[in-house]
């Protein structure tokens, strides 16, 4: 028996008002007009409820960019879904999260992308700084538990103890220290955004120190294993169609956001199928479930049941096959595609 | 993101407790899901959950029973006494107290 997902990553638009240049959306973006429309999400939420998911990450993109955004919201709500909001804070007004919370909206996550306004614009590719810390204030004033998620690479790991002062400041319940994951939108940015050893080693003494200092006091410090770095590969998605299902603004049903790249996928679409039907059903979702596609060395790895083999589109984007062990794991043939230190390189922000 | 059913324990402790006052304030107690926690019962897993930011804990029958009780009305006290008539023998004097105060701890109840 398939056992159900417990979270989904609605993908509500790939607008954004920032030009982040390891955004986790794909190359290729969606435009408005293939959008779902608000009557589609609806659906999706009720079923998403049905089939057993219990969470829901109302992202883009951009969330606040849909101006239905509060139904939605509702849609989860009644379908008893916990939702959070992943927004850049661009736009969130007390008026507008005033609306979504009336509307059942439960958690608040916000981006930040370094601990000063002019290297967090730089990285953003546009002012949006001085909008975060509004919507912060925001955030702190409505009482929403209030996560702060900040994208760790070459250009802001220097500056770590300031990012982490700012989350202690601004009222952060929860910081996620997301160690940039090389896909997509980073991959091409490799050169500009890759950390050096020292970085990382200094990084790491720095979130130590500070979870000494804070003593289990908010906030709460997660640090997302750089895995490049470490060779250990990533439990991606808690295993591939085990815990969780994103749904692209198009409506594309995915066992991970970065798996439209997987080419000869056939990802399903929830236009034509019920969600219940791609998740138990979709060769897409099988493809990699379990532990039965596994090559060596995972099939013969103790620890095939903890990282499950890796990132699929990790191993795809590096190695041209995603049935291959995560080369970001020191076991994989390929892992000499990941050791090697880059030299910087320019930045290539996001478009549009 | 990162649903999952681990034990409570695995998660991480102590967020945003106040100290009890066990002396005295802790008797006027009166327990209730920190804001952004929802308890609801799970009809697909057969379970009661308790749902916050990037995560998910199963509870078990009997803490799913304790924290419906925690509506901000009753003391600890008066819990254990709803608790005591529903389940007469059980030992919940000392157990429900002690079960509250570890949920107060994982930050959940205030």
């Amino acid at each position: 028996m398939i056992r159900p997902p417990w979270a989904l990553l609605a993908e509500l638009t790939h607008a954004c008002p920032l030009h982040c240049p390891y955004c986790s959306n794909p190359l290729r973006l969606v435009r408005k007009p293939a959008e779902l429309g608000t009557a589609d999400w609806t659906r999706v939420l009720d079923e998403a409820g049905e089939l057993g998911v219990v969470q829901a990450h109302l992202s883009g993109g951009e969330p606040l960019l849909r101006p239905d955004l509060a139904e939605i919201v509702a849609a989860a709500d009644g379908s008893g879904i916990y939702t959070q909001l992943v927004t850049s804070g661009v736009g969130l007004t007390a008026a507008r999260l005033d609306e979504l919370a009336t509307a059942g909206l439960r958690s608040v996550q916000l981006s930040v992308q370094d601990a000063t306004a002019a290297s967090s614009d730089r990285i953003a590719g546009r002012v949006a700084f001085d909008g975060k810390r509004r919507a912060a204030e925001t955030v702190r004033a409505s009482g929403l538990p209030f996560g702060l998620n900040v994208v760790l690479h070459r250009l802001n790991l220097d500056r770590l103890d300031e990012i982490i002062r700012l989350a202690v400041d601004w009222g952060a319940d929860r910081v996620e220290l997301a160690n940039t994951q090389f896909h997509g939108w980073a991959l091409r940015n490799l050169g500009a955004l890759m950390p050096t050893r020292d970085q990382l080693d200094a990084a790491r003494a720095t979130v130590l120190a500070w979870q000494e200092r804070l003593g289990g006091g908010a906030p709460e410090l997660i640090w997302v294993l750089p895995d490049w770095a470490d060779g250990v590969a990533k439990p991606c998605m808690g295993g591939w169609g085990s815990t969780s299902i994103t749904v692209a603004p198009d409506g594309t049903a995915l066992p991970c956001p970065s798996a439209s790249v997987i080419d000869g996928l056939d990802a399903p679409n929830v236009r034509d199928h019920p969600l219940r039907r791609i998740w138990e059903e979709s060769a897409a979702f099988a493809r990699y479930r379990g532990t039965d596609w596994m090559p060596e060395p995972c099939r013969s790895c103790p620890a095939k049941e903890a990282d499950f083999g890796g990132c699929r589109c990790q191993a795809f984007a590096l190695t041209g096959d995603a049935a291959r062990t995560d080369p970001a794991c020191r076991l994989s043939p390929d892992h000499h595609l990941v050791q090697a230190e880059r030299p910087a390189g320019p930045l290539v922000y996001r478009k549009p | 993101m990162n649903a999952d059913e681990r034990a409570p324990a695995q998660d991480q402790a102590g967020r945003g407790a106040e100290p009890v006052d066990h002396a005295g304030r802790a008797d006027a107690w009166r327990p209730r899901l920190r804001r952004g926690i929802m308890l609801r019962w799970d009809a697909v897993r057969e379970s009661d959950i308790l749902l916050m930011p990037e995560r998910v804990v199963m509870l078990n029958p009997q803490a799913g029973q304790i924290l419906r009780l925690c509506d901000g009305e009753r003391t600890a006290a008066e819990i254990a006494g709803v608790l005591a008539e529903r389940f007469p023998g059980a030992p919940v004097g000392t157990e429900v107290p002690a079960f509250l105060e570890r949920v107060r701890d994982q930050g959940w109840l205030g």
